[in-house]
């Protein structure tokens, strides 16, 4: 029997990775650090998990110990936060380039200074290009479920690329949920043991990152760049397959409320749970309103987006992050970009706001989306709004 | 040496690369040649060599090769030019000369 059960989505994480029965665990304990290898540290020391678990000096040595680990075919998981996550940050190019499967989940936290480990998505953005497969979780439930989606996403003989699960820094991975736990026997049917096709192997020796000439140096990277393209329809492929086991369906681009509403509201990680409260409210009052929760955050479901936003005329973007001197929310340059040569498309609005462990409201969403209505109706020279700053942000442009 | 052409990566597509860029024929390095960007190259003189192998211990390249007379050899095709073996020669039997444009 599955049960229910309180858990913050750090121990809902640990718990799905002693549930995919991990191999190797390598992580740097301490601060900015989550529950989560607190929960593994315990798990192992109390026999309930059979792994090797590494407690190492850095976040940088965590992942170079998790690309050995996978490079002889372990299952291998590591956590981090905030800081850490870029600490560890060259070393994440070479996970993906190298084909590792490691699952990591990132608490999302803010970067210093000042010095902040509050919730914020400054470390997933500064992480966006590092090739990793990257999905966002609303609730500890979803920190849970996509921990066992990344085991079997990154994983699959035609993936085999890292896995980030990221979920919101003390929002999630410090508040306390209803979480259901499935019966073992079927996550083991959902997750067989992995079995890494290039494995390191004495009687078959090869050279694992080697270097590249100019000459052979840009086909690598295009290769794996196909690769993470290519990796996408697995994900829908797998979301699909744990919709058939588990019964929690789970989409790249999730449209909540009215299929082509003509204002969207896009948001990712827990804030969505907020905005779908304040579309609520919208709704209720007879207005035209939905909200996108992005998902998938790479590979970036561009056809899927195009798809949630037919008809609408209005998207109402929100950042928790500053792409510093950029044209606008790092999210919200990415959706522009992807729009810019459609011929029908909605307006897009920026906003940035929810930095640094500041709460979003229900009221603040209901700001954003009445703010954003307006401001994509009159025109703006801003290249994003704000919202919840003290003092007026203008002059954006330069 | 290699007699037949080696492939190298321009005779590669994006298509054909291994996944992770594995190459999956361990130490194929004996087969590239490793030395070509080399700007010196050293001169063993068998008049002053007193056979004693410092130079063939101290390259980081194992680039110098015994000879069964118990003199050393030079393998050019992957010596990087270093000069170490010129250096540690108590003889001062091995010179360093400029190598000319091909």
């Amino acid at each position: 029997m599955s049960k229910r059960v309180g858990l913050e989505a750090s121990h809902a994480a640990a718990e799905a990775a002693r549930m995919a029965d991990v191999d190797v665990v390598a992580a740097y304990p301490i601060t900015p650090q989550t529950h989560i290898p607190e929960r593994l540290a315990e798990m192992v020391a109390d026999g309930e998990l059979n792994a090797a678990y590494i407690p190492v000096d850095s976040e940088h040595s965590a992942m170079s110990t998790c690309l050995g680990a996978a490079a002889v075919g372990a299952r291998t998981f590591t956590a981090t936060a905030g800081p850490g996550l870029e600490y560890m940050h060259n070393v994440l190019y070479v996970a993906s380039s190298m084909r590792l499967p490691v699952v990591m989940t990132v608490a999302n936290r803010a970067l210093s200074a000042p010095l902040s480990i509050w919730g914020d998505h400054s470390d997933a953005m500064g992480s966006r290009d590092t090739g990793w497969i990257q999905i966002f979780c609303q609730n500890s439930q979803e920190a849970f479920d996509m921990t066992l989606c990344a085991f079997r996403v990154g994983e699959d003989p035609g993936v085999l690329l890292p896995v980030m699960v990221h979920f919101d820094g003390f929002h999630l991975t410090h508040v306390t949920e209803p979480v259901i736990l499935p019966e073992q026997e079927k996550v083991d049917r959902f997750l067989p043991k992995f079995h890494y096709p290039f494995a390191l192997d004495p009687d078959k020796p090869m050279s694992l990152g080697a270097f590249a000439p100019p000459d052979i140096y840009p086909e690598a990277k295009i290769a794996q760049e196909v690769a993470l393209r290519k990796s996408k329809a697995v994900v829908i492929q797998e979301f699909d397959e744990f919709g058939d086991t588990f019964d929690r369906y789970y989409y790249p681009v999730e449209l909540y409320g009215m299929q082509g509403a003509k204002t969207l509201l896009l948001t990712m990680g827990s804030f969505s749970e907020t905005a779908k409260i304040a579309i609520d409210t919208k709704k209720n009052k007879g207005e035209s309103i939905g909200l996108i929760n992005l998902r998938l955050w790479r590979p970036f479901p561009v056809e899927e987006l195009l798809q949630a936003v037919k008809n609408t005329e209005i998207l109402v973007v929100f950042d928790r992050c500053i792409s510093f001197g950029g044209p606008g929310g790092p999210v919200s340059s990415e959706i522009r970009s992807a729009l810019y040569n459609e011929k029908e498309k909605p307006k897009v609005v920026s906003f940035i706001g929810g930095l640094g462990g500041r709460d979003m409201s229900v009221k603040d969403f209901e700001y954003v989306i009445d703010q954003g209505r307006k401001i994509a109706e009159k025109g703006s020279n801003e290249l994003f709004e704000t919202v919840g700053i003290r003092g007026e942000v203008t002059g954006t442009r330069g | 040496m290699a007699e037949k052409r080696l492939k190298t990566g321009s005779d590669f597509t994006w298509r054909d690369m291994e996944v992770g860029n594995i190459i999956t024929e361990a130490g194929n390095a004996v087969l590239r040649k490793t030395g070509d960007w080399r700007s010196e190259r050293p001169i063993i003189d068998r008049e002053k060599c007193n056979k004693c192998g410092l130079c063939w211990l101290y390259c980081p390249d194992a680039a110098i090769e015994p000879l069964n007379d118990g003199y050393y050899e030079t393998d050019l095709f992957h010596c990087k030019g270093c000069g170490i073996c010129a250096k540690v020669c108590p003889k001062e039997a091995i010179t360093m000369i400029e190598e000319e444009e091909k």
